[in-house]
């Protein structure tokens, strides 16, 4: 699949910025005043912000809002109703912590909720797939999961969690890549079924419809970046749960260093999930890349 | 909305038949031709005359080579486009219900007033069948000439998709797949028409017709093996001995042995 950065920065900011929402609707900071509109709008920021650059991709977004209608067969569209209202009640509830010092938590826990369901619903566009071995596997949804709770949990300053969270994420990530690299294989399409031609021979992609790219070839047979994979795996990896935990258990004195290393943390990490989605994106083959004889 | 009918009334559909087809590629230029000029934004290029051209096409024909384990390799011509799917993917997926599955006759359509360009139902479609129009911002796909085939105002031989009307070879054939008397139905019945990558579940209505064994060309020497096998034979007996003695005579003389 192209790679595009608007999808890249859209699931790995609002991945973080739901996590985080879904930490302060939880309590975890109890934070009033101040503190609280710092944290509000660094979650806001960036749920929102990654909200308007996946509408970067769209060839109308003009008629965004239309994508609220189909929330019966739609991931989409659901994704599109979790995200307005987790943003609304969290919204809500954050008004009550930054101006008024209260902490209405029914609405903090449905906040909560909505927020993770946002993660979750984003998780399902790519997992419902089928035409993408890669991304039609249960561990995808588990990965979006474990990534927004592991960064929600280190911008939310959790330090009994965020260690355990992030190892989790860093182990939910090798297994993805592991059970990801034979999707493709064992998802039964090949060449032969593309084109029911498979019980006859080998087939093998004579020509393509046309000399030129194509707007198929050029969204879907992405394979220009993949050589570097495994680096760019070793990079995700150490950016994204390694580096930000050992950041985390070092035994440090000082409020000051403590704080300084959680900051250098949170940007490795969000680095490492940039990175990591990147190849989300770079190494997920689709199947209709089999009629042009590629991957 | 993008919930699809659990039944239709007709599946209308198109029969290829990978035997026949000679790869001319007639289709896919008349298909642009006509989905340019008439229902829905045109099928634009880009630059058309440039470098590295590229545009959007609703129907493409690839071409493959099959290799069985033994004897000749076999070239297949390939036409692709929407199989307007029964379990179609690319409708539930839709976040704005611009795309739409007919419960009339099952044609699966975009409404393209109503599409955002968010690209997913391409991502969902197995058979690359839909292409983002980058001049438009919106979905393309085949419609079964819809504004054809109900079309009165056309003679009644072209009300047929512009594909089937323009193959030159007779290779693709329309009508209701859904009804086992139609002649298409038969055609499938008949021929061992075949679904493309079943195991995708998407149910899909076009079917294509696989093509028929090659002709062994050692049994067909044998048939005419009474008049041919003779030309190639070494001579024997009188002329054989003829042969040889004016082989040795001195002189000239031109060719081979016989
Ligand atoms: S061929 Fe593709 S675009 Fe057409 S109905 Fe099936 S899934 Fe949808
Ligand atoms: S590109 Fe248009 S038709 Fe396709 S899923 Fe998005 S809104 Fe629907
Ligand atoms: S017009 Fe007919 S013969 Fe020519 S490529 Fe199309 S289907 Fe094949």
């Amino acid at each position: 699949m192209h790679p595009a950065p608007s999808v890249i920065i859209f699931t790995t900011l609002s991945g973080l910025g739901f996590g985080l929402l879904t930490f302060l609707g939880l309590g975890k900071p109890e934070v009033t005043g101040w503190v609280a509109f710092v944290f509000y709008a660094i979650a806001f920021g960036f749920a929102v912000g990654g909200l308007l650059a996946s509408t970067f991709h769209l060839g109308r977004p003009e008629r965004a809002w239309r994508a609220f209608s189909q929330w019966k067969t739609s991931w989409l569209s659901r994704e599109g109703i979790c995200a307005v209202a987790a943003l609304v009640v969290m919204g809500l509830f954050a008004f009550g912590a930054v101006f008024l010092d209260t902490h209405w938590w029914a609405l903090g826990w449905i906040g909560a909720a909505l927020s993770l369901a946002t993660v979750f619903t984003t998780s399902m566009i790519y997992t419902q797939l089928k035409t993408i071995p890669r991304w039609n596997m249960s561990l995808t949804p588990v990965m979006f999961l474990s990534f927004s709770l592991a960064g929600g949990s280190l911008l939310a300053g959790a330090e009994a969690l965020a260690p355990w969270l992030l190892a989790i994420a860093g182990a939910v990530q090798l297994a993805y890549w592991a059970k990801g690299d034979q999707a493709f294989a064992t998802s039964g399409t090949d060449m032969g079924t593309a084109t029911g031609l498979g019980d006859r021979g080998t087939v093998r992609a004579f020509e393509p419809p046309h000399t030129g790219s194509n707007y198929l070839l050029r969204e879907f047979v992405h394979v220009v970046g993949r050589k570097h994979a495994q680096k760019l795996r070793v990079i995700a990896f150490a950016l994204g749960f390694a580096l930000p935990l050992i950041c985390l258990i070092l035994p440090v004195e000082g409020l000051m260093l403590k704080h300084l290393l959680a900051g250098i943390a949170v940007l490795l990490h969000i680095a490492g999930v940039a990175t990591s989605r990147w190849l989300f994106f770079a190494q997920a083959e689709h199947v209709v890349g089999l009629y042009y004889g590629k991957r | 909305m993008t919930e699809l009918p659990n039944s239709t009334d007709r599946k209308m559909g198109l029969v290829i038949d990978l035997d026949t087809c000679v790869g001319c590629h007639a289709c896919v230029i008349s298909c642009k031709g006509w989905n340019t000029e008439n229902y829905g934004a045109p099928l634009s290029d880009q630059n058309a005359y440039g470098a590295d051209p590229s545009g959007t096409f609703l129907n493409r024909v690839h071409s493959y080579e099959v290799q069985p384990p033994e004897g000749h390799a076999q070239l297949v011509h390939f036409p692709k486009s929407c199989l307007h799917c029964e379990d179609a993917p690319c409708v539930t997926v839709c976040p704005t219900g611009a795309s739409y599955k007919r419960v009339e006759d099952g044609i699966v359509l975009v409404n393209e007033s109503n599409c955002i360009g968010c690209g997913l139902c391409a991502w969902s479609c197995p058979y690359g069948a839909r292409e983002l129009d980058l001049a438009e911002g919106v979905m393309k796909k085949c419609t079964l000439c819809v504004d054809r085939i109900y079309n009165e105002n056309l003679p009644e031989v072209d009300r047929v998709p512009s594909c089937v009307r323009t193959c030159p070879a007779g290779a693709r054939h329309f009508g209701d797949l859904g009804d086992p008397d139609s002649d298409v139905s038969k055609l499938v019945a008949e021929r061992g028409g075949m679904d493309l990558m079943p195991e995708m579940g998407t149910k899909p209505v076009n079917k294509y017709l696989p093509p028929r064994p090659k002709d062994q060309i050692d049994d067909q020497i044998d048939i005419l093996a009474p008049l041919l096998a003779p030309v190639a034979e070494e001579p024997k007996g009188f002329l054989g001995w003829l042969d040889k003695a004016l082989d040795k005579l001195p002189g000239h003389s031109e060719g081979g042995s016989n």
